[in-house]
């Protein structure tokens, strides 16, 4: 079926207008192409999608080949893309998500210049296109060709206000960070074709299903493990985690649509993709396991106390990889892809709320100059409230079915450790997310007196708002969300109530089932144990929203006197665990040391250089002697000419 | 009694050091140009009496051929010679060494 083919092409070919004629086009145009090319890519895929649920559940898949890409010896990797219940449910996410983002970004972006507009338009199509590929990719070089892709366009994107020093800098650490995971990734990749002499996904699945599960640490685990790694760094968990709440330097539609819908679940994806290879190993699992929840949990942790509006959500988002991580660690790989489809609804509408403020208070995104914004902004209120509720877990919003599967699941498979740490950072989750919601949208107006004065020098918030540099109006003057931001907004908040409802009764993990091919751990559903830890969850959210109902809206003082008694707890956390610090001096200072000292100014400036001088030195010394033979004077030329002949004749007269 | 081979070569050796040994020894360019005539008259030599000896041709083509280049040589040889006196009033070849390191 050519037409797959269409899906990632359309936001190519949207992305080449826009690099190529966006200084030419005006916003409407180059706004126009990019949303139109994500929207028809979007409709195809439907259209894909239909075709694939008409067929049988064990036939469920359409795959185009579009040509022999690399072919050497044993090694023949085609371009080919493939469409399989899995892929169906990533590509629905990413064209639709990524469709709504776009509307919203018309709107969010239109204060920039026509040319940055179109630069950013034209990034945000590259993206979808990689991210597109990255999963239609029927074989792990296809699959690496996207992931590199979204690295780069995550670089483009995050440091898209380059003028910025942060902003920048925040580009590039993504782009590193993620580098130490695609070498870990890329090793998997080349231990998955030595082992099994194929980089196809179905044939990998096909071998390594002959194969029984590893009981000690082997080939399998060691493979199993690198991918992860991989993952580790797209998917932002311990230890890579560290480039994602920095990531939020970026415009904030580009944190919705990229670290917190897509891009971020590729890890998530890759091992779903994988599922027959990890269920082969169960070393790596639990591995996963353990630093998914360690992960949710310290993230949650950081969150709490976190005073940008942004970074609270970037936080929250790596807890939410986590659960991900979790489920999949537990072999519950349904569960951590239906987490990943629910968090894209919610997580894309609290980033695209959380803008909507941005937006409306010029840039300011710290959460203490927030407050009393509800009734000025009744749309972007009402929504966050929605996403505030879907993430937090209460029950009938989306966030809840995935979660408590995640959990459920967690609990069954014996993992009872994780599961409590998993239902802790749920609190936590709750705690946080109502933090938020309360001081950003209830109790008085903070930003009246820190709007005129004390906000400009310390953020120049959007260097593309040069319009407001001061704004001294009255506060009453807030704009809600524009009617591109609110359409956005209301679907998702829409998405964020029903999304989880397709998870009913096991029906989204049966339709996945094929992907996982047997790998999906099937568990006769105990109806009281499902139950009892259904309302232990909701009771736990529930708890996390009254505590912060308590601490941030009722007693701010208790809040306070508590961040006061452990103060040192609370530095620790406001450091987000000293973790950028310690890399700093752990990795970052060691490498700078000895590439610079030791690789620099040693190696190159003394080996390399010192060779390449020296052989210099040798001949210009050795040929300071030599000249002294030219004497100028053409008897000597003729003597030695003629003793030369002398002695040639010589050697071969008497050899 | 008729000089054979060897005598001939005996004199081409002869005639030949003398030249290089003008070549080497003597301060004056018409000199020197005079003795490598000597020399190239001592290869001819060599080549006709070869020639001779072996009953064929080819040597005296080659000695015609050698003196076209000689009578050439010492056309550019004296005019050289003609020039540098002009520039230097000198015919010592010692003279000229400025074209060194």
């Amino acid at each position: 079926m050519v037409a797959l083919a269409l899906i990632p092409l359309l936001p190519l070919l949207g992305f080449l207008v826009n690099a190529l004629f966006g200084r030419r086009l005006s916003k409407a145009v180059s706004g126009a192409v990019a949303c139109a090319a994500i929207a028809t890519s979007f409709l195809i895929a439907l259209a894909a999608v239909w075709r694939l649920v008409g067929l049988e559940p064990d036939a469920r898949e359409l795959s185009v080949r579009l040509y022999s890409w690399i072919a050497s010896g044993d090694l023949s990797v085609g371009f080919s893309l493939r469409l399989d219940p899995l892929a169906a449910v990533m590509i629905l996410v990413i064209t639709g998500i990524g469709t709504l983002i776009h509307v919203y970004s018309t709107a969010y972006m239109h204060e920039e210049r026509d040319s940055e507009y179109a630069r950013y338009f034209s990034y945000l199509n590259l993206f979808a296109a990689f991210m597109l590929v990255l999963v239609l990719g029927s074989n792990f070089v296809v699959m690496f060709l996207g992931w590199e892709g979204v690295g780069l366009c995550s670089y483009l994107l995050v440091g898209f206000w380059y003028q910025k020093k942060s902003a920048s800098d925040a580009g590039k650490k993504a782009f590193i960070v993620n580098r130490v995971g695609d070498f870990g990734f890329i090793l998997g990749v080349f231990l998955v074709f030595r082992q099994f002499g194929t980089l196809d996904f179905q044939e990998v699945a096909h071998a390594a299903a002959r194969l029984g599960p590893e009981a000690a640490f082997g080939t399998i685990s060691l493979m199993t493990l690198l991918l992860f790694v991989g993952a580790t760094g797209k998917s932002a968990q311990i230890p890579l985690y560290v480039w994602l709440p920095d990531a939020m330097e970026g415009p904030t539609p580009v944190s919705a649509l990229i670290h917190a819908a897509t891009m971020v679940t590729a890890g998530v994806y890759m091992i779903g993709r994988n599922a027959v290879l990890f269920s082969l190993a169960p070393n790596t699992l639990t591995i996963v396991a353990i630093i998914g929840t360690a992960t949710a949990f310290f993230a949650g942790t950081i969150g709490l106390v976190q005073n940008d509006i942004k970074r609270v959500l970037a936080y929250s988002t790596v807890s939410q990889l986590g659960y991900m991580f979790l489920a999949m660690g537990v072999g519950a790989y349904a569960s951590g892809i239906f987490h990943l489809y629910t968090h894209a609804f919610f997580k894309a509408l609290l980033f695209l709320g959380s803008g909507a403020v941005i937006h409306a208070l010029h840039g300011e995104q710290d959460l203490r100059r927030m407050g009393g914004l509800r009734k000025d902004l009744p749309i972007t209120y009402w929504t966050f409230l929605i996403g505030a509720i879907a993430i937090a877990g209460v029950p009938g919003f989306a966030g809840f079915f995935s979660k408590d599967e995640i959990l459920y699941n967690a609990f069954i498979n014996g993992h009872t450790l994780l599961w409590a740490v998993g239902l802790l950072t749920s609190l936590l989750t709750a705690v946080y997310m109502f933090r938020v919601v309360f001081l950003t949208f209830h109790g008085e107006r903070r930003v009246a007196q820190a709007h005129a004065s004390t906000r400009a020098p310390e953020h120049p918030g959007h260097p593309g708002h040069p319009g407001h540099p001061g704004h001294p109006e009255h506060p009453e003057h807030l704009h809600d969300a524009p009617p591109a931001m609110a359409v956005a907004l209301i679907v998702l908040a829409a998405g964020s109530i029903v999304a989880g409802y397709a998870g009913l009764g096991g029906r989204f993990a049966h339709f996945l089932e094929p992907s996982f091919g047997g790998a999906l751990v099937e568990h006769a559903s105990e109806g009281s144990t499902e139950l009892t830890l259904m309302v232990v969850s909701s009771a736990v959210a529930f708890a996390g929203i009254a505590l912060a109902f308590f601490f941030f809206l009722k007693r701010r003082d208790a809040a306070r006197a508590i961040a006061a008694s452990f103060s040192g707890v609370h530095r620790v956390l406001d450091h987000k665990y000293y973790v950028d610090e310690i890399y700093d001096t752990a990795i970052v200072q060691p490498v700078r040391i000895i590439s610079e000292d030791g690789l620099w100014k040693g190696l190159d400036v003394r080996v390399v250089d010192g060779a390449v001088n020296g052989v210099g030195e040798i001949v210009s010394a050795s040929a300071r002697g030599l000249r002294r033979l030219q004497t100028g004077s053409v008897r000597t030329y003729a003597a030695s000419l003629f003793f030369g002949v002398v002695v040639v004749l010589g050697y071969f007269i008497w050899r | 009694m008729t000089p054979t081979l060897s005598d001939y070569l005996m004199l081409s050796g002869v005639l030949f050091a003398i030249g290089a040994a003008g070549v080497f020894m003597r301060r004056n360019l018409i000199t020197i140009l005079l003795s490598i005539e000597i020399m190239l008259n001592a290869v001819n030599l060599t080549f006709v009496a070869f020639g001779r000896a072996l009953g064929s041709a080819d040597g005296q083509i080659i000695v015609f051929f050698v003196m076209t280049v000689a009578a050439a040589e010492a056309a550019v040889g004296l005019a050289i010679v003609i020039a540098l006196y002009r520039h230097r009033e000198s015919l010592n070849p010692d003279s000229f060494t400025v074209l060194k390191w």
